[in-house]
């Protein structure tokens, strides 16, 4: 009897592991195709079955890629909209986080409502007049208004004010008897004890940026302003010389940059999800 | 403009008077909050009344909306938009949690290495693994159909033909967003003291008897919080569509997001696009609502 709940168990590892497995091979694979894609021809990637392993053709299919799209430009396009935008969040949302969190004034019971209730919004109910509202202030066809409207995030709020809550209220009242003024106590005993929180908010901003697609398409009209989903969507949307090669390196070169950010910020980018809430 | 020393100096104290400091500190916030949310909202409902002819725009009413309930392209990326919530996000969100579940089995070794192989799908930009599956799928030379046809199946054109296109696009999403709510799930699976599972399994409980009569009640909140925001993001689908299908064939997965751009940004026709968004804001607001009520019974 003993013996045949332990059978059973061991099976039941078995089958956790080879599910577990396989689950992470999917997860997995289609990163490797991308990668090893960008080093084949358009031929070896339509084969059958396709090419699975790395070719010699990375050179090539940059030389290619560069015809088609100015890869540093593009680089650069999406690094100043991601760059720029974490920046501006990162500053208003923790000063909003932090009031919203640890002062009592008139209007705080219906800002923090307010912004808990849009998070139900879906933006793209947002993206008509945001347009029309560019339209008005010459802002289509740049990166500030790609940047502008997209910091109304109530998500990010929302993930500063729940971090703000667990700070001791204790440290900011006694920095105020030290004669510490508020703006003082802010930006040198608050902020710098928040700093999972701010990792998880810097890595959240920034991606969700990068990753980007449906405004920066509606905003940006010329190739010179695209940032990499809009650049990418336009290298696969026309339709001569199509090159899945090509597209595969374009994608990688899109993609690596966040891989990188996440496997060295791996615990920011899990908090982020959560809500900030920063654990081991 | 020159500002005498004082005055700066009375403008920084009163800046950091108790009694202000809060209100300049959120001042960005909600000046941004009423720039470019309270007012689109507002403005987009005006909108949804309007039309435009002639060089103006000139309200008229309903008409927007009665047009759009007549419309049986809308009716297609509302059918479509609720086959994929009602197939995919339940897929998902149990497929996200036995995965949770199994990466917390107290005896599996290498946590992290799952937790993290799985979640990496949902760093992606989603025109980026779009873009890869697109060639995945491919229908004469993908490798999906390669694995197919040496299983000794037939090979499905994905996109060219209206249930492989919707199919394709539900396995996508569910690549991309899995691992992303099993992040989720584990975090309140952690929440569950150990206790109870103990005193269960003292009980006699099974697997299956943990899973559905401890797991699932205890982590009930989180499942309703990533059902919401599934149900918020499927709503909105636009990105994979664009990417994979161009909302084809014959109109088979196009979705209200990508309804929405192509009235507003490709024919122009803001109060229409305005009207089909509103929709949207309704149907978002009743499916949360029933998903509230879901829980409590």
């Amino acid at each position: 009897m003993v013996n045949d709940t332990k059978k059973k168990s061991r099976i039941g590892h078995v089958v956790i592991y080879i599910f577990l497995a396989i689950t992470t091979f999917i997860s997995i694979f289609p990163f490797y195709f991308m990668f090893i894609s960008g080093s084949n021809t358009n031929k070896d990637i339509l084969s059958n079955p396709p090419k699975l392993s790395f070719g010699p053709y990375l050179a090539e299919n940059f030389k290619m890629l560069s015809e088609r799209m100015d890869i540093l430009l593009t680089t650069y396009n999406t690094l100043f909209v991601s760059i720029v935008y974490t920046l501006l969040a990162v500053f208003i949302y923790s000063a909003a986080g932090y009031i919203l969190a640890k002062f009592n004034f008139v209007g705080r019971t219906v800002i923090f409502g307010f912004i808990m209730l849009s998070m139900m919004i879906p933006t793209q109910v947002l993206y008509v007049p945001w347009f029309k509202m560019m339209i008005g202030a010459g802002m289509t066809d740049s990166h500030w208004g790609v940047i502008l409207p997209m910091l109304a995030n109530s998500f990010g709020v929302f993930l500063m004010r729940q971090n703000m809550l667990s700070f001791p209220t204790a440290l900011i009242e006694a920095a105020r008897i030290d004669g510490s003024t508020e703006t003082r106590t802010f930006f040198s005993i608050v902020l710098p004890n928040v700093k999972p929180a701010l990792g998880a908010l810097v890595i959240y901003m920034f991606t969700s940026m990068w990753n980007n697609f449906m405004w920066p398409l509606i905003i940006l009209g010329s190739k010179t302003k695209y940032t990499f989903p809009v650049a990418l969507a336009m290298l696969d949307g026309n339709p001569t010389n199509k090159n899945y090669a090509v597209i595969m390196l374009a994608t990688s070169i899109a993609t690596l940059p966040i891989l990188i950010i996440f496997l060295i910020f791996q615990k920011q980018f899990v908090a982020g999800v959560m809500g900030g809430s920063v654990k081991e | 403009m020159k500002r005498g020393k004082g005055e700066t100096k009375s403008l920084w104290r009163r800046l950091n008077s108790l009694k202000n400091f809060p209100y300049f500190l959120i001042a960005p916030t909600v000046i941004i909050f009423v720039v470019f949310m309270v007012y689109p909202i507002v403005y987009s409902l005006i909108l949804s009344f309007q039309e435009f002819k002639h060089g103006t725009y000139r309200f008229v009413g309903l008409k927007n909306y009665i047009v759009l309930f007549k419309d049986p392209i809308f009716y297609k990326a509302l059918m479509n938009t609720f086959f994929y919530l009602i197939v995919q996000v339940p897929i998902m969100i149990g497929l996200a949690l036995i995965i949770a579940v199994f990466v917390e089995e107290k005896y599996v070794k290498g946590k992290a290495f799952w937790r993290t192989s799985i979640f990496l799908p949902s760093i992606t930009a989603l025109v980026a693994y779009a873009l890869v599956f697109k060639v995945l799928f491919n229908g004469d030379y993908g490798l999906i159909n390669y694995v197919i046809s040496a299983l000794g199946g037939d090979k499905v054109q994905w996109f060219y033909s209206k249930w492989p296109a919707r199919f394709s696009i539900i396995i996508s999403i569910t690549w991309r967003w899995t691992g992303y709510n099993m992040i989720i799930l584990l975090a309140g699976l952690q929440a569950i003291p150990e206790s109870v599972y103990e005193s269960a399994a003292i009980d006699g409980a099974g697997f299956w008897k943990k899973l559905t009569y401890i797991t699932v009640p205890m982590v009930k909140p989180i499942l309703l919080f990533t059902t919401i925001t599934s149900t918020i993001g499927t709503l909105q689908l636009f990105d994979e569509p664009y990417v994979l299908t161009q909302g084809g064939p014959d109109y088979a997965t196009i979705t209200i997001g990508q309804y929405l751009y192509n009235n507003g940004f490709v024919y122009m026709n803001f109060g229409y696009a305005s009207a089909i968004g509103y929709v949207m804001v309704f149907i978002i607001g009743i499916l949360s609502v029933l998903q509230f009520k879901i829980k409590d019974n």
